[in-house]
């Protein structure tokens, strides 16, 4: 049995939405993340996928310690981050890094790839004596494919996927343990992504990393995850193995999701099932009764709006799902044998 | 420039029936620090009724073609140095301000992929949609008015009557994309120019869009140049693809053989570096490198530094876009070797 | 990821092409160094300079400040004349070859009183620029970085500052410690002016450096470093300052130009600087009664106090445009 290295539980986020300048009035709340559990594992990849406004993005920034949770709780190795502070929180920032979304503005354009990468050894000192530090960039940068005589240059010198990978250079230099990356290739062009695709994998398998690897192309998250959570509205609805959540998906959300998804072979064109869900997502500020997704599922009945559905393993599935009528349901097409 | 462009790939060689050719398009960026060969000599056609999907990475091309062809290129920086875009037959590049104008909207439409921004945030929807006719069609206040709504109703817009009077931030990204389409489609278009229509849209709502550009279209006999990076939507959705790279069509075909069998490496690395949501797959074969610099395009094939099939005759000779077999087209020096391996 | 825009090709690195096909070499393992020439580390500011060496403007407005500063530290080099004494029986005499401005009422060389006249302007609106924007950028640092009750109460302040008239303040400030009947020296008459000036202007300065604070303080760079644990000096020093400094140099330069003028006015009053002080400004005011007799006498000091202002205003817009990415 492996070691949990991360277990949220319950985790609930919501911002206010306020009116007035001086006199702020609170009229709302968005709940962003109401209510979310999961588990990482030491050395596995963790997907959440859903859509945007979802509360993804804002679940890794709780993980990243960025805002205080409005209840529950991140434990890092059963400590509860949130309360950490002082030299304990310095600790864990060193254990715990971010991968973003945006590779044009998630690298200060004033400062050149040596200085960008050792940032976090002049943060955290005590992890590589001073003199050695500009050896470590190199070979940092080395290690992420880049060269590492282009220590000099500015971000703006760099191609998108470069920069990804100076970012990816930056997140590793402190040697972490989890690394949160949030939509990390969703920026890049088709052959990059797989360039930085491959790179998360093999540091991944060099380093013992664990990742969350929060993205919205089910395809890409497929590749990386071993295991994958499927979001909707703030609340998990379906958690398990890569296998379990695209071969056999009980939930209607994450089957309609994958049925959406195209799949890049047009021979498949005209066999597919595809489930077409109607309207759009409800605001986080006032989200259904009951179970979120009820309003565009074709499956609610009368308990739907009255009962949350609790993420727990139901008949006829074998791993969680926050559905009254969970049900398999093959929809990824499969493919020629591959 | 020893290249030679052979129009069409489809065997038809009459360019009088086509709707809309792009001929040997060549469009160049005169920038501070150097000029840039964005378009290095374009060719593609549709047809009425028929779906040709451009695909490329960001700085191929396959955009800037669309502005030139729209004739909304910024100049400067961007400038047309050659080639030709022809509407029925005739070439749009030598019209008056005036005549292209004509075009715009009845001829051609275009939708673009951040309806936020193209959508003027200080008029409700319905006006901005209701603007066309009143201008175009000379139509009345209410006339244009109860047009607006019937459009706003075919792009299935819930209760297009209230929607009518909401401005842009009161809809959802996938609620402006549809008001972009009526808007777009209100003058009843021959040819739609879709740049990457859903590419800011999730996917349960790119479905739903891309469904509803292709029953559109089918009611219509529109043509329709859909410009997009992925692959997924285009297996779906395509008649006819055209690759590009670097500027340069690199390979053109229809949509069954294209996936089946690449007759250019660039596609085949492109096909190669997806990963696919129906395996779970091993590592993923990459194409090696960057796409190069617009300022500095290598001698030869554009693509031969990144290519694993590179020869020396790729490094000193342009392939041209050459027809192999029937109605398909490579730019690849190999490709006859390509199609027929296994 | 969208299409080339101009500015997308503009920054895409020249090619690093890896010439020798090698699957297992670095992604940019590049053409050799002989053919990255023009590929010297620039940052922002250098890609600004590149831009600005460009421009005859900048160089022309350079120029004539550079030639001001020279006269207001070593003003003898240009003239032996004497700026404070004169001869009453030289009173109004016209230019000639001999005194090339003419002599004022007093008999004093105009001359000469017109390049040590540079010293007053030029340290007056150094000082008060430099003064304003230290102040006025660190309200902006701490009102847009802290938010909420700081920001709101920091910015009800300057909110006050900024509704006083800039004359009307001005006269009521000097007039109350530097009025007639008060018998300041030089030194404390500039002092007095360089604090109307800094009390009246500082919250503009806050004003923009609080929305370019507020602009980058939601920048992702900003979220990377401190998840990456910074602490905020850190963050302020490093990543909030250097990219809110460029709208800040921009407004110092033309604000150098605009001081310079408002000092003139303000001894153009008579409540700014006073005789036996050497200034633009005091020049015009007493020229003023013989401006239909003399008018050489308002004109060279005059002449001066426009070049230096515009010079200053002139170089703010070429360094703006250098510095705004989206006007390449």
């Amino acid at each position: 049995m492996t070691e949990n290295i991360i277990e949220v539980r319950d985790l609930v986020k919501h911002y206010p939405v306020t009116r007035g300048v001086v006199f702020k009035k609170t009229i709302g709340h968005v709940k962003a993340v109401d209510g979310v559990s999961f588990d990482l594992k030491a050395g596995e990849t963790l997907g959440v996928v859903g859509e945007s406004g979802c509360g993804k993005s804002t679940l890794a920034r709780v993980l990243m310690n960025l805002e205080k949770p409005t209840a529950g709780q991140v434990l890092y190795k059963g400590q509860d981050i949130s309360k950490l502070s002082g030299g304990a929180l310095r600790r864990l920032r060193r254990q715990i890094q971010l991968v973003m979304q945006d590779p044009y503005t998630s690298l200060n354009p004033r400062m050149t790839v040596g200085d960008l990468i050792g940032e976090p050894f002049e943060i955290h000192p005590e992890a590589a004596p001073r003199g050695s530090r500009r050896g470590k960039v190199k070979e940092l940068l080395d290690l992420v494919g880049l060269n590492p005589e282009h220590i000099n240059r500015y971000p703006h010198q760099f191609s998108g996927g470069q920069r990804q990978r100076i970012g990816i250079a930056r997140a590793l230099a402190l040697r972490p343990e989890v690394i949160v990356c949030d939509e990390p290739v969703s920026a890049l062009d088709v052959s990059i992504q797989a360039q930085v695709m491959n790179l998360l994998e093999k540091l991944q398998a060099e380093f013992g990393l664990s990742y969350v690897f929060i993205a919205h192309d089910l395809s890409v998250v497929r590749h990386l995850s071993d295991r994958v959570a499927v979001m909707y509205l703030g609340k998990m609805v379906e958690v398990g193995t890569e296998d379990e959540i695209y071969e056999r998906p009980t939930h209607p959300y994450t089957q309609a999701l994958l049925s959406a998804v195209p799949v890049p072979d047009p021979t498949l064109r005209d066999n597919k099932a595809i489930i077409r869900l109607t309207g759009d997502v409800p605001s986080p500020v006032s989200p259904p009764s009951g179970c979120r997704f009820r309003t565009r599922c074709w499956k609610a009945q009368e308990v739907c709006a009255q009962e949350v559905p609790l993420l727990q393993i139901r008949r006829g599935s074998d791993h969680p799902s926050a559905c009254h009528f969970a049900e398999r349901r093959e929809i990824v097409p499969t493919h020629e044998a591959a | 420039m020893s290249e030679q462009s052979v129009p069409g790939a489809d065997g038809s060689g009459r360019p009088a029936g086509r709707l809309l050719e792009v001929d040997d398009l060549r469009v160049e960026f005169r920038t501070r620090d150097g000029v840039a060969k964005v378009i290095n000599g374009v060719t593609y056609h549709v047809n009425a009724g028929e779906t040709l999907a451009v695909l490329g990475e960001s700085g191929s091309g396959k955009s800037v073609t669309a502005q030139t062809i729209m004739g909304i290129l910024d100049t400067p920086p961007g400038f047309v140095t050659g080639g030709q875009v022809r509407f029925h037959g005739k070439d749009m590049l030598k019209m008056s301000a005036e005549q292209r104008r004509r075009i715009r909207g009845e001829g051609i439409a275009m939708i673009f992929q951040d309806s936020l921004s193209a959508l003027n945030p200080v008029f409700t929807v319905g006006f901005q949609i209701a603007e066309q006719f009143r201008i175009r069609r000379g139509m009345s206040r209410a006339d244009a008015k109860k047009r607006s709504i019937e459009m706003l109703d075919q792009v299935k817009i819930p209760n297009a009557k209230g929607r009518y009077s909401n401005y842009p931030h009161q809809f959802s990204g996938g609620m402006r994309q549809r008001a972009m389409i009526a808007m777009s489609l209100a003058l009843d278009p021959e040819v739609l120019i879709a740049d990457e229509p859903t590419t800011a849209l999730d996917v349960t709502v790119q479905a739903q869009i891309m469904d509803l550009l292709g029953e559109l279209q089918r009611e219509r006999r529109m043509g329709m140049i859909l410009i997009t990076h992925d692959l997924g939507v285009v297996a779906d959705v395509a008649d006819r693809i055209a690759v590009m790279y670097a500027g340069r069509i690199v390979e053109e075909a229809d949509v069954y053989e294209l996936y089946a069998k690449p007759a250019h490496p660039y596609t085949l690395g492109l096909l190669n570096s997806i990963p696919r949501m129906d395996e779970k797959g091993q590592e993923l074969r990459t194409i090696k490198g960057l796409p190069p610099n617009l300022m500095n395009i290598p001698p030869g094939c554009p693509f031969n530094p990144r290519c694993p099939m590179a020869q020396p005759v790729c490094r000193e000779k342009v392939p041209p876009l050459l027809q192999i077999g029937s109605g398909r087209a490579s730019a690849c020096h190999f490709a006859e070797e390509l199609v027929s391996r296994d | 990821m969208s299409d080339p825009s101009t500015a997308s090709i503009v920054s895409t690195p020249p090619a690093h092409m890896p010439t020798e096909a090698g699957s297992g070499a670095p992604v940019d393992a590049g053409l050799p160094e002989s053919a990255q020439k023009e590929q010297k580390p620039r940052s922002l500011l250098g890609d600004a300079w590149q831009d600005l060496r460009r421009k005859p403007l900048f160089w022309i407005s350079a120029a004539f400040i550079v030639l001001f500063v020279v006269m207001a530290a070593v003003p003898f080099v240009f003239t032996s004349g004497d700026a404070v004494n004169g001869d009453l029986a030289r009173s109004r005499v016209e230019p000639s070859s001999s005194a090339w401005f003419g002599y004022d009422v007093q008999g004093r060389d105009v001359f000469a009183r017109t390049i040590y006249g540079a010293r007053a302007s030029i340290v007056v609106a150094l000082l008060s620029t430099i003064l304003t924007l230290l102040i006025g950028g660190a309200m902006g640092i701490i009102a847009g970085y802290r938010g909420g009750w700081v920001d709101a109460l920091l910015s009800r302040i300057a909110d006050i500052f900024f509704g006083l008239p800039f004359v009307l303040g001005s006269i009521v400030i000097l007039t109350t410690f530097n009025g007639s009947g008060t018998d300041n020296g030089e030194w404390t008459i500039m002092g007095l002016v360089i604090l109307s000036l800094t009390v009246l202007t500082w919250p503009v300065v806050m004003r923009l450096m609080r929305s370019s604070v507020l602009a980058t303080k939601e920048a992702d760079y900003i979220i990377a470093a401190r998840a990456m644990g910074a602490s905020t000096g850190r963050i302020i020093l490093k990543h909030l300052l250097p990219n809110c400094l460029a709208p800040l140099l921009v407004y110092g330069t033309i604000m150098v130009g605009s001081f310079i003028g408002a000092e003139a006015t303000l001894s153009f009053l008579g409540i700014g600087l006073k005789t036996p002080v050497v200034s633009w400004g005091i020049m015009i005011s007493e020229a003023q009664n013989y401006i239909r007799v003399s008018p050489f006498l308002l004109f060279f000091p005059a002449a001066f106090l426009v070049t230096a202002v515009l010079s200053f205003v002139m170089l703010g817009e070429a360094v703006r445009e250098a510095l705004d990415p989206k006007l390449r």
